[in-house]
């Protein structure tokens, strides 16, 4: 828990949740896990105000809750989780990624489920069903099957998972975990089980939704009544209460990565080794586990079968495509054995370091200009280098190429080696190298990535703030237009309320709304380079 | 293995801090224990000079960055971005501190309850995933089921028996305003954020138990307290 990620975190909870949640959730971050009273004394809220707080985080998966430190007497700990609080930041991707594999309905499903923390599926069906509606044409509605069938394709490939049970507190004899029947006490000390821990995890509940969305009319009461009336009556009869759904956002980080990487393959290489890649990559998505180095083996013969069918390609191509990925230096493909016509691996935690590496060369190449790059990438590959060295490898003349290695070396990305001669260390008597650590400059990376992204919030914000007054007018003036046009005025009218905001302030809001625009694009663009080093750091701690 | 970081290399060329400094060989650098040229410091160089002040907050850059990424994709989720920024106010899990509370209690405060209050939470969460010490009351609406309901469907008659439908819903309203105030205060059933969802739909009007609309409800707090002199004047 750095300073930026603890200072992003409270940008993020105060956008989205208020502020009393942020002094909680930022309380909680700094401080660890702490019990309920402790909490309200050291941030001074009052205790019904810490309670809804932590009743937010805990709905959406920021904080945990387990029994104190002192045994199952002690009072609940809650312990908040930056990792969760920083995947705010990625709710567009994750939605627009199911818009593409999954429509609109997906997209809907999902947006549902991110925004409201966890829900039951029949909660989410209606909700969805009734957005829908909404937005077709009239008398059309969105039939519920319809909804549960994109719900169960999520579902089926784990996108969505079932929320872990909770575990019991105290001393209760049984347990609620049905992973783990056997152990009573035993189960409040151990950690609260994740969501693979239940076997049930992607199982549907066995519900009968059957219905249609409803359109929510002003005018139109009667649907209304009889829609309340029919709502509540659907509320009892399904099936699947305490069965709340969550994103499952590990899967997502594999689909990412597995888009990053074949673009990559298209990009250094061409489309049809993509698409091979691709192919590999989709049949081992369910026999590859999240944290593994490669994928499991595939032998040159399935994945000639499994190619699409549109890419109509023979099979010694296909062998000589593989050949040619295998022998690429970035090291995408492996092979790991001939049997079956050559088995092939997709090296993923290696492909993860590549790509960070080449991240890490491209932000040094922007920031100082190609020939530090060169210097960058010599250092990368060569370890360690004395200074005569690299001026000699880099055939770059002398004087600039100290210049450089100094510059490089006061922002971090670059580190001295001493290597004495004698044992007592005498300067003149040791060798000097410079050298590059690319998981320590890679960490580096991350956190001036967290800090970039929590300076363009800060100027957003800013930027608002500058500008209050011109958007609540603008906002008022939008609402009284709306007003107007529904009741019906004439267009004289419309251009008279219109001509309230003089040309210099419309000028001015435009403006406005061209950074707040950029900026926002600008994070979303940051936090692709986020997923990329998190989860190049992540697989090199899983050893 | 101990590394070098660039400020003491930086430093250890300053004259300050060597107390020996000008004596010896090497006019203009002090003596060092070691050998400078092995760091790569030639003879006649001259280095950059000392800085007595951090870095400037805002550094002149010396290269534009990228322009940033466009097309359809950025687009929707710059759009899907400032949605969820949006919707996210709204959702009952934006938690707002209370407005302190007036000086007197006045008597629109039992209609006019549109304001969060601290001990109250907008939403129902399943209570048995979260431990018993978080359990707060969860904030009822004001508006009553049957009653809106039954006018809206009488609505199209006229005369006695519109008077008769009108005595019969004040008497339902007397005894819902009865039994809501003997009600315990026990968690919600589930389908009460349905009901509180439809409720939405209604007009302002009836949300309150009052014949009164309450948009033309007036306070009486902004009415100046100084025209009260001077009665001659017709009141606009």
């Amino acid at each position: 828990m750095t300073a930026q990620e603890v200072r992003l975190c409270g940008l993020l909870l105060q956008e989205h949740f208020g502020e009393v949640v942020e002094r909680i959730g930022t309380h909680l971050l700094r401080g660890g896990a702490q019990n309920l009273r402790t909490i309200a004394n050291e941030t001074n809220t009052p205790l019904d105000l810490v309670k809804k707080s932590l009743c937010v985080l805990v709905q959406h998966g920021a904080c945990e809750f387990g029994s104190g430190r002192r045994g199952p007497g002690s009072p609940v700990e809650y312990r908040a989780s930056c990792e969760r609080v920083l995947r705010v930041l990625r709710y567009p991707r994750y939605i627009y990624t199911a818009k593409t594999l999954y429509g609109d309905t997906g997209e809907l499903i999902v947006e549902e489920v991110l925004q409201r923390g966890h829900m039951t599926m029949s909660n989410t069906v209606k909700t969805v069903a009734d957005r829908l509606t909404h937005n077709m044409e009239e008398g059309r509605s969105m039939e519920y099957s319809e909804v549960v069938s994109a719900f169960s394709k999520l579902v089926e490939t784990h996108f969505l998972q079932r929320c872990p049970p909770v575990a019991e507190m105290g001393t209760a004899a049984t347990s609620t975990n049905p992973a783990t029947p056997g152990t009573p006490a035993a189960s409040a000390s151990t950690a609260p089980p994740t969501a693979e821990s239940n076997p049930d995890c992607y199982k549907l509940p066995h519900v009968t939704l059957i219905g249609r969305g409803k359109r929510r009319r002003s005018s139109d009461d009667s649907e209304e009544q009889r829609g309340g009336k029919k709502a509540k009556m659907d509320s009892e009869s399904c099936g699947d209460e305490g069965i709340y759904w969550q994103v499952n956002f590990e899967r997502f980080h594999q689909h990412f990565r597995d888009q990053a990487i074949i673009s990559a393959v298209a990009s250094k290489l061409d489309q049809t080794s993509s698409e091979i890649v691709r192919t590999m990559l989709r049949m081992s998505e369910v026999t590859t586990t999240q944290t593994a180095a490669y994928t499991q083996p595939l032998s040159a013969n399935e994945i000639f079968r499994s190619l699409p069918p549109n890419y109509s390609i023979s099979r010694p191509i296909l062998d000589q495509y593989l050949s040619l990925l295998v022998d690429d230096p970035m090291e995408f493909v492996g092979k790991s054995g001939d049997s079956g016509g050559g088995m092939y691996v997709v090296n993923l935690q290696r492909a993860l370091a590549n790509l960070a590496r080449a991240t890490l060369e491209s932000v040094v190449q922007e920031r100082f200009g190609s020939r530090s790059a060169r210097i960058f990438r010599l250092l990368l590959r060569k370890r360690h280098l004395e200074q005569k060295q690299v001026e000699d490898f880099a055939m770059i003349p002398a004087k600039e190429a100290k210049d450089m290695l100094y510059t490089l070396l006061s922002e971090n990305l670059v580190q001295l080696q001493e290597i004495p001669k004698t044992p007592d260390h005498a300067p003149s008597r040791t060798f000097y190298l410079y050298t590059v650590n690319q998981l320590p400059t890679a960490r580096l990376l991350l956190q001036h990535c967290y800090k970039t992204v929590a300076n363009l919030i800060e100027r957003r914000l800013f930027e608002t703030k500058e500008n209050k007054r011109l958007l609540e007018k603008s906002q008022r003036i939008e609402a009284i237009l709306a007003s107007l046009q529904a009741s019906g005025a004439e267009p004289e009218q419309l251009t008279e309320v219109e001509e309230m905001i003089t040309a210099p302030e419309r000028q001015q809001l435009e403006a406005l709304r061209h950074h707040i625009n950029k900026l926002d694009s600008t994070e979303n663009q940051v936090d692709e380079t986020v997923f990329l080093l998190e989860s190049y750091i992540f697989s090199t701690k899983t050893k | 293995m101990r590394s070098l970081s660039a400020s003491y290399l930086t430093n250890a060329f300053s004259n300050r801090l060597i107390p020996m400094a000008g004596r010896g060989r090497g006019r203009g650098r002090g003596q060092m224990t070691f050998n400078l040229e092995d760091v790569g410091i030639g003879r006649g160089d001259s280095l950059p000079p000392t800085t007595f002040k951090p870095s400037p907050l805002f550094p002149p850059m010396p290269v534009q960055p990228v322009p940033l990424q466009t097309g359809e994709e950025v687009e929707y989720m710059l759009a899907l971005k400032q949605e969820l920024r949006a919707a996210t106010k709204t959702l009952p899990f934006y938690i707002r501190r209370a407005a302190p509370k007036r000086d007197v209690d006045r008597y629109s405060d039992k209609y006019q309850s549109g304001e969060p209050k601290d001990s109250t939470i907008e939403w129902s969460p399943d209570w048995s995933r979260l431990p018993k010490e978080l359990c707060i009351k969860v904030r009822e609406n004001r508006g009553k089921r049957p009653t809106p309901q039954v006018k809206r469907t009488k609505k199209p008659l006229v005369g006695k028996e519109e008077i008769l439908i009108k005595l019969e819903t004040l008497e339902k309203k007397e005894e819902a305003v009865n039994s809501e105030e003997e009600q315990d205060e026990e968690k919600k059933k589930t389908n009460e954020e349905e009901e509180q969802a439809d409720e939405e739909d209604y007009e302002e009007d009836f949300e309150e138990d009052t014949d009164y609309i309450m948009s033309y409800f007036d306070n009486g707090e902004e009415f100046g307290g100084d025209s009260d002199d001077n009665m001659d004047e017709a009141t606009y």
